[in-house]
């Protein structure tokens, strides 16, 4: 039985859907400026590890880790709508990708299992 | 906390300070230039003691054996003894054969080796004068002719180098040079496809050596190239670049002018802007970006929301050293 992440294509599905989700997020004016950009290469790494958790591959987040790291935003103001504006991101990109639906469901529900720890709840 | 020896004197380290900042802050006269591990004009001698792995990620192999590494990358675990490289394994000797004026402020050098250099088109060359400078230039010649090795030196107001090399640097004289270094050049895995090149000031001459690499492998996709500067005379390879588009159908030469603009064929505007406007989707695209940091950073930004994708946009920003 393979794992989500090789259903959705491994580390070459994660290459493709990064970069349309990044500049999605980016273009997203209701979120972008809790995107620090002056490094854009090690963002881009960012949002790479984030969509490798999100697809099931290996990854090394923890839950203090997702707390930890986002408490600088949340201490900036982010709340629930712009997590969802995230996720909405997230989920137009595997659509434009042509993810099946049943897949994206499964992605969908691993990004929202970290809604507490990302929001700091 | 780590202490690092340097020259018989012993240097107290900080928690989390580098190798150069350590000896920076005790104004200790090292090269350095980047400060981000890309330029290795800082690069030192380990004579004692372990280097972390860090700092030798990016070098040589045969350096690294040699306990080489770059002290702005590395926070020590331990004391370190370190010394300036020994020339004859780091440098090789260049002469000048060729100087010539293009602008009011750009100069172009020629450089002969002995030894062969094996580079990309676009990459660069750290150069090292007898007082011990050192500074980066990048190449705007072609590996794959029989062609010495070409730079432009701008004359910077600040830059002690750039007044040496032009001031004092004549034909017939040595200076060491080491490299190459650098991830700015033509790769030519799709012949077909766009090409978008951007740079300001002298950061045409990596893209001189890499739209005339392209021509050479038979890149048979658009290439536009995008040649910014504030005054209209500071446009230095401008008869060069056209007589190029004019010989070659897919290379199309943009001379942009942010000052006041006279000419007929010049662009009045920033280049990156000019760029972006006159081609807003840079979907499959591939992007260079090679001049000021500001331009670099915010173009690669532009760029990619244009549809280039992060592994497309190669780019080399111009880093001057604090002073």
């Amino acid at each position: 039985m393979s794992t989500l992440f090789e259903k959705l294509g491994g580390e070459a599905a994660v290459d493709a859907a990064v970069d349309i989700f990044y500049r999605k997020v980016l273009a997203d004016d209701s979120i972008n400026h809790f995107f620090e950009t002056t490094d854009m290469a090690a963002q881009h790494a960012k949002q790479k590890a984030f969509l490798t958790m999100a697809f099931g591959g290996p990854n090394n987040y923890t839950g203090t880790d997702m707390r930890t790291a986002h408490a600088p935003l949340v201490a900036k103001g982010l709340n629930e709508d712009h997590f969802n504006a995230v996720a909405g991101h997230l989920q137009a990109t595997l659509e434009e990708l042509n993810v099946p639906a049943d897949l994206i469901g499964e992605v969908m529900a691993i990004a929202g299992s970290t809604k507490d720890d990302v929001l700091g709840l | 906390m780590p202490e690092i020896i340097y020259k018989g004197r012993s240097y107290a380290g900080q928690p989390e300070e580098t190798v150069l900042d350590t000896l920076r802050r005790h104004d200790v006269n090292v090269p350095f230039s980047c400060c981000a591990g890309s330029c290795h004009s800082c690069m030192l001698h380990c004579l004692k003691g372990d280097v972390t792995e860090q700092s030798q990620k990016y070098l040589k192999p045969a350096l690294r054996t040699l306990n080489y590494f770059l002290p702005c990358q590395c926070v020590p675990e331990q004391d370190l003894e370190v010394d300036l490289p020994d020339s004859e394994d780091v440098y090789a000797p260049a002469r000048l054969v060729e100087k010539q004026q293009l602008s009011p402020t750009v100069w172009r050098l020629r450089l002969d080796t002995s030894v062969p250099i094996f580079y990309h088109a676009g990459q660069f060359l750290n150069l090292k004068n007898e007082a011990g400078w050192i500074r980066s230039y990048s190449l705007a010649s072609l590996p794959t002719e029989d062609e010495p090795l070409e730079m432009h030196i701008k004359r910077m107001p600040d830059g002690q180098m750039s007044h040496w090399l032009v001031d004092e640097f004549a034909v017939g004289m040595h200076i060491e040079i080491e490299g190459p270094h650098g991830h700015c050049f033509y790769i030519n895995d799709d012949p077909d496809r766009s090409i978008l090149m951007v740079g300001t000031g002298t950061g045409l001459a990596p893209l001189m050596g890499i739209v005339r690499d392209a021509m050479h492998q038979g890149h048979t996709g658009e290439i536009h190239l995008y040649h910014g500067v504030r005054d209209q005379d500071e446009l230095y390879l401008h008869d060069t670049l056209t007589e190029l588009a004019q010989k070659h159908g897919n290379v199309h030469y943009h001379g942009c002018v942010s000052g006041d603009a006279t000419g007929a064929d010049v662009k009045a505007g920033r280049a990156s802007e000019i760029a972006l406007e006159e081609h807003p989707d840079l979907k499959g695209w591939q992007v260079f970006l090679c001049g000021s940091p500001e331009m670099v950073k915010k173009t690669r930004m532009k760029a990619y929301l244009a549809g280039a994708t992060m592994n497309d946009i190669s780019a080399d920003a111009f880093t001057a050293p604090e002073h």
